[in-house]
Formats: structure tokens, sequence, C-alpha cells
């Protein structure tokens, strides 16, 4: 049986297999901090300025639309091959989704709430802290949720550019028709997925106020 | 105690100003009522006082202290803001949300504890019931009541409110308003009242501000405004049924006798009844004469005709009071 | 670049199947989603399923599914198709539910008065109001169909993505170059003229 295989295959480079996952991990979980202390700033400062926002999501927009090969591709000839430029492609894949879900948190907040607390004497940043952080974070994270899977799902594409990673165990598996090789890779990867989706909305139900929804 | 000299504003767009060299004072414990049709600028100016929207010209002075002077987030923390839509904070409980400004001053947490109690109490909101609700949880009216409760934590001596019932049902409104004109009894504070509806302005204003294309038409008591309306304008903004509405604002009390005495089978009023009532139930029940409910003393009658002086004395009293 | 308007045909050649596999899969994508959506649309039941099942499916990595469906598919267009659709199905699904509930329940109710069947009332009104929330949903998966396309291409399915991966292992910077930026380009195109379709279509609605 193929699982059987591919868990004998495994068992048989244990290092192989820890250090590319581990090395898939740090990819994800680094451009996803890249992305997020990038975006999430860009996202609170432009949510005040029209202008900017406007320019901000159009951006974001093609940016979301661009496949992500491709831009993995891209970052080749210019940046070479590697983990650095995997990082770099990576963090620009995961900007978009948490620049427009913190966009669109920030400006879903009611007016009127914004208003009263102005009429009350909060200061700017008491408002952003207080009111508008707390009442934006659900749907900031459902973006950063859209952005881990994209990050990690993009990860394994890395290996095509000599990132390492988990898609490293898949493209050799694909190019030498070895489906317990194939599998050592997919399996695992797809659950890191799963896992991380399911993280991701368990800390969005956490961060969502008691008092809403 | 509040002062407004010369106020302008423009807005970048129509030609006309907002709010076109408007001078009023507001005394200390009255409630100022700015009312006129959409756009004539009251909204405008109430925001000026507390510099939500900044003046062109002019100069406002809340307590001889001229607002420009102050950093608006500290005048904003002295004075009260409650506004249609509530706009209390979703994810905050009640108490969290009364308790606001008190926490933005420094209050330290049982103080706070003990006013918000104390607020809820007085907007007749039973505090071991509420203060751990959240707002979605809450009726239009209760959560207008939090808004109240809300805007007078800090104890501010000055309240500003635009439209603060107008998203109510009638009998809500009418229920907050009573509970509000008793609060303020109560609490003494200088009120900038803002509403389109002539007869909450009448109920409501110690003074009653018209204001026409940014413009002060006249700004006097609520009877001398109906007895003496300054022009066609007002005339028509107050009602023709003005006279009617006078009516209702004196007491059948005042302006009962009792030397007549009154027919066995003569209609009866409530105490409190106001001279619209008494003349609605003569007109009903198509008499001349009614009397006043009362216990023990000599009756009280209430004649066509005292309704009809009671008119014609009122209009010479304005006119000698004054605005 | 030079070697792009050289080689033009090769690029076209590529396009063309890239094209073709992304409608193919779109089209059976629509196919299948558009009856689970109306479904969706009429039980909380079947939305909580579909999205549960679709959803799933969606998160798993891109290549690791193209990979996973080998043993089951071997490799080529068909293996390509059946991971398009998979990871369509939510984002359409989810938009013909939502697009349907979203009508106007007096605009339902005044049709079923007029005495509309299910079926008129699906086909004339509910269908046409919900379409500018539809064809959102069409953008997207078109977009991830694109994508999905482009790595589609190591497991021998053809598309711009042959260019890329070719460009890769030869070193052959303009390869790369235009196998990847034909693909955004593609993408950016289709993501823009659907844009317009649905603001077309939200503004007809409104009237």
């Amino acid at each position: 049986m193929m699982l059987v295989d591919a868990w004998h295959y495994l068992t048989a480079h244990p290092a192989q297999f820890g250090a590319a996952l581990a090395v898939h991990v740090a990819l994800s979980a680094a451009a996803l901090v890249i992305a997020t202390a990038i975006a999430i700033p860009a996202g609170i400062y432009a949510a005040h300025r029209s202008g900017v926002a406007f320019a901000a999501i159009n951006a974001a927009n093609i940016g979301r639309t661009l496949p992500s090969l491709a831009v993995l591709a891209l970052v080749m000839p210019l940046l070479g091959t590697g983990f650095a430029p995997s990082l770099f492609a990576l963090s620009l894949l995961a900007l978009p989704p948490i620049l427009l879900n913190t966009l669109a948190g920030m400006r879903s907040i009611d007016a009127d709430i914004v208003d009263a607390a102005r009429g009350m004497g909060m200061t700017p940043r008491g408002i952003l802290r207080r009111i508008e952080w707390p009442l934006a974070l659900p749907v900031i994270f459902a973006g950063l949720r859209t952005a881990a899977i994209q990050v990690i799902s993009g990860a394994v594409l890395a290996a095509f550019i000599g990132g390492g990673g988990l898609g490293d165990f898949i493209t050799a598996g694909i190019a030498m028709m070895a489906v317990p090789q194939l599998l050592v890779g997919a399996i695992p990867v797809t659950m890191l997925a799963l896992g991380a989706d399911y993280a991701f909305g368990a800390l969005q139900r956490r961060v969502t106020p008691r008092g809403l929804g | 105690m509040i002062q407004i000299e010369h106020l302008t504003k423009r807005f970048a767009g129509p030609s006309a100003p907002a709010v076109d060299d408007l001078t009023l004072a507001v005394g200390e414990r009255e409630i100022c009522v700015l009312i006129g049709p959409s756009g004539c600028g009251k909204t405008t100016t109430m925001r000026m006082i507390n510099r939500m929207i900044e003046p062109d010209a002019g100069r406002i002075r809340i307590a001889g202290r001229d607002v420009t002077g102050i950093d608006p987030v500290t005048l904003r923390r002295s004075v009260g803001y409650v506004i249609q839509q509530v706009g209390l904070f979703p994810h905050m409980t009640i108490a969290e949300n009364v308790a606001t400004v008190p926490h933005l001053l420094g209050w330290d947490a049982a103080r706070a504890a003990r006013r918000v109690d104390e607020l809820l109490a007085r907007v007749d909101m039973d505090p071991a019931r509420y203060r751990d609700r959240y707002p979605r949880e809450l009726s239009g009216g209760q959560k207008q009541r939090v808004g109240v409760a809300r805007a007078l934590a800090a104890d501010p001596p000055v309240m500003l409110m635009d439209e603060p019932f107008g998203a109510l049902d009638p009998i809500t409104r009418a229920a907050l308003q009573d509970e509000f004109l008793r609060i303020l009894n109560d609490l003494g504070k200088t009120i900038v009242f803002v509403t389109h509806d002539i007869d909450e302005a009448l109920k409501m204003g110690s003074r009653i501000a018209i204001l026409r294309a940014g413009r002060l038409v006249q700004y006097d008591r609520p009877e001398a405004i109906l007895a003496h309306p300054a022009d066609a304008f007002v005339e028509s903004f107050v009602g023709s049924d003005r006279a009617l509405k006078r009516l209702a604002l004196m007491t059948a009390i005042d302006h009962a006798t009792s030397t007549l005495i009154p027919p066995a089978d003569a209609p009866r009023l409530d105490r409190g009844a106001n001279l619209r009532d008494a003349l609605s139930t003569l007109l009903q029940a198509g008499r001349d004469a009614a009397v006043i409910e009362q216990d023990g003393t000599s009756p009280r009658v209430i004649t066509l005709a005292t309704i009809r002086e009671a008119l014609a004395d009122g209009a010479r009293a304005e006119t000698q009071l004054g605005p | 670049m030079s070697w792009f308007l050289r080689n033009i045909d090769l690029v076209a050649v590529a396009l063309g199947q890239h094209v073709a596999i992304a409608l193919t899969a779109l089209a059976i994508a629509f196919a299948i989603a558009l009856p689970v959506g109306i479904a969706a649309a009429r039980s909380e039941r079947v939305y909580g399923v579909a999205m549960g099942i679709a959803g799933l499916l969606y998160t798993i990595p891109t290549l690791a599914f193209l990979a996973l469906l080998i043993p089951l598919v071997g490799l080529g267009r068909t293996n390509a198709i059946v991971a398009m659709v998979a990871f369509s199905l939510v984002v359409l699904i989810r938009n013909v539910a939502t697009g349907i509930r979203g009508v106007s329940p007096d605009v339902v109710d005044a049709a079923r008065g007029m005495g509309m069947s299910a079926r008129q009332l699906l086909l004339r009104i509910e269908l046409p109001l919900a379409a500018p929330v539809i064809v959102a949903g069409l953008r997207v998966a078109a977009v991830t169909v694109i994508s999905v396309t482009v790595v589609a291409a190591y497991i021998n399915a053809g598309g711009l993505g042959t260019l890329i991966f070719n460009g890769i292992s030869n070193d052959h910077a303009p390869k790369i170059w235009s196998g990847a930026l034909t693909a955004c380009a593609l993408a950016v195109a289709v993501d823009g003229m659907l844009a317009l379709v649905e603001r077309r279509l939200a503004r007809a609605r409104l009237g």
C-alpha cells in the first residue's frame, strides 16, 4: 500500500524530512511575520486617508491576482535561488490579503462609534487602541488566516527556486515517478496547511470581542 | 454659561455659509434648543462648541473661557456629548461604556464603578441587571439611556445633544424626554439640544433658537415664540396650530377660577391637564365649562372664556417680558 | 524583450493551452457549484456541509493536491482540471449561495404573490439579481484557476508554466520572464474584465 511505502520512506530519511519540514515552517512563518509587520501598519495608516487607501486597495487587488509560481519565478533572475529569494517572494504574496483585510476591518467600523469616542475626548491614538483595533481585529485575523494558507502553499512551490521545504519531496517524487516519496511531501504539508487554518480560525474566534457576533 | 459670538463656518462647495455670523448666549442651567429646517446649521453650530468642527470666524466661550484656547481633547472630556445613533462601543459592556470618560480622566476603578451604578440607576436601568450586558442586547430606548448616562459620567457642566431621541419610536421618545427633563432638574446642567421637531423643542427648551440658512431668526422662550413669531417663516415653522401649542404649555390649574359654580354634570379634567386638553374636553362634550378634579377645596372651573383670556394674557405678558 | 518577440508563437501556444484548461476547469466548477450553491442558499445544513468540504479542499496546497491526485488520475490535463475544480468550488458555492440569499425578501415575496413558480422565481428573479455576487465569485475562481494552471505545467498539463519550468531548468531568464509575465498579465486582464462585468451588472440591478 502506498501509504505504508511512504511511511517507510519517511522513516528511512528522518533527517532529510526534518530539515525540509523545518525549512518549510521557517519560510512560512518568516514570510507571514514580515508581511504582517508591513501590511498591518500600512493598512492602519491608509485607513484614514482615502487617497492612500484607494491606491493601496488597487495595488493589493492586482497583487492578489498574480499567480504564486509566477511571482516566485520572477524573483529568480533578479535575486537568484535559495531561502532568501523565496522568503522575499513569499512575503510579497502574503502582503495583499493582510493589507486588504486590515483596511476593510478598519473601515467597516460604524462612523457613529468613532464620532462618539472623539466627542467624548478620546485622543486619536486612544481611539485606535481602544475602539478601532479591537473592532477590526477579527477581520484582520481572517486576512492573516488567508495569508497563512497562501504562504504555506507557496512555500511548496519555493522548491522550484531552491528554497527547500517539503516541496522538494514532491518535485523529486514527481520527477522520478516515485509515489511514496511524493506522499512524504504532500501529506505532511497538507496537514500543516489544515492545521494552520484550524489554528488561525480558533485564534480569530478568540480575538472576536464578546459584544460582537 | 455659553457665549457664541459672530460664529461663522463655511464648507467647501456650497457658496452660502453653513453658519453665518451667529450670536447667542446660553445661561447656566438653561436648555437651549437649536431648531430649524434641514441644512440650517444647527448641528454644525453644536459641533463647534466642542470643536468637533472648527469655526472659520467668531468665538465660543464656555464659563468665560475661549474654547479655542483649550486643547480639544481636554475640552471634550469636560463636555457631555450625546448623538442620535448613540455610538455605544459594541465590544464593551454597558459599565465599560459608561465609565469611558472617567477612565480617560484617570479615576480609580472603584470610584468609576460607583459612578456607573449611580448613573445607571439615575437613568432607570437596574445596575445589577445591565452593568455587564452588551449594547447589542439592549433596545433603542435603553441604548440611549446608556448614552445619556455615559455623557453624564464625569459630571460635565455642559452637555451637547444632537437629536438624541430622534431614532426612537414616539412612545419611547416621550418617555425619555420626560425622564431627561427630570434628571436635568435634579442635576442642573447647561444643555445645547439640537432637534428638528418643534414639539420636542417646545417641550424641552427653556429657550429656543430658530435657525435658517445659518442665521438666527428668533431666540426666545417657547411661549414668546408662539405668541409673537418674529416673521412669516417662524410662524409657518411653528405651525398653524400655534394657539393650541400655546395652550399646551399652560396648565389648567393655573388659569382656573374658583368663583364660578359649575353645573353638576360638567365634564371633568385631570389635575395635571393643560389648557389644550381642557379645550379638547370642552369641544368634545359640547359644553362651556369643565371642572378640575380635586378633593376637598372648592372646585376649580375652566371655561372657554378663561381659555381665551389665558391666551390674551399670555401674549401680553410675553410682550412685556421681552426675549 | 527580443526573445519574447522572436518566439511569440511559442508563447501564444502556451497561452492558448493555458486559457483552454482554465476555461474548461471553470466551466466544470461552475456547473457543479451552481446547483450546490442554490441548494445551499435554501438550506443551512447544505451550506454548512458544502462549505466544510469545499473549504477543506481549498486549503490543500496546490502542488500537494496535484501530487496527491497522481496515484489516482495520473499526470496531465485531467489531473490539473480535477484539482482546479476542487479549488474553485468553495468560492463559487459561497458566492452563489450568498448572492441568492442576498435577494431582498420583499422582491421574492412579491414575485411569489404574483404567481411565479419556484423555477421562474429562480431563473427570472433570484439568479439575475444574484448575478453581480456570482460574477464576483467567478472572478476569484478564474484567478485561482489561472494560478493553478501555471503550476500544473509541472505535471505535463501544458500552459504558460512550461515556459517557466523550462526557463528555470535551463537557466534561461527570457523564458522565465515571458512565461511568468504573460501569466501575470493574463490574470490581471481576466480579473479586470470580470470586475467590469461585475460592476455593470451591479449598476443594472440598482436601476
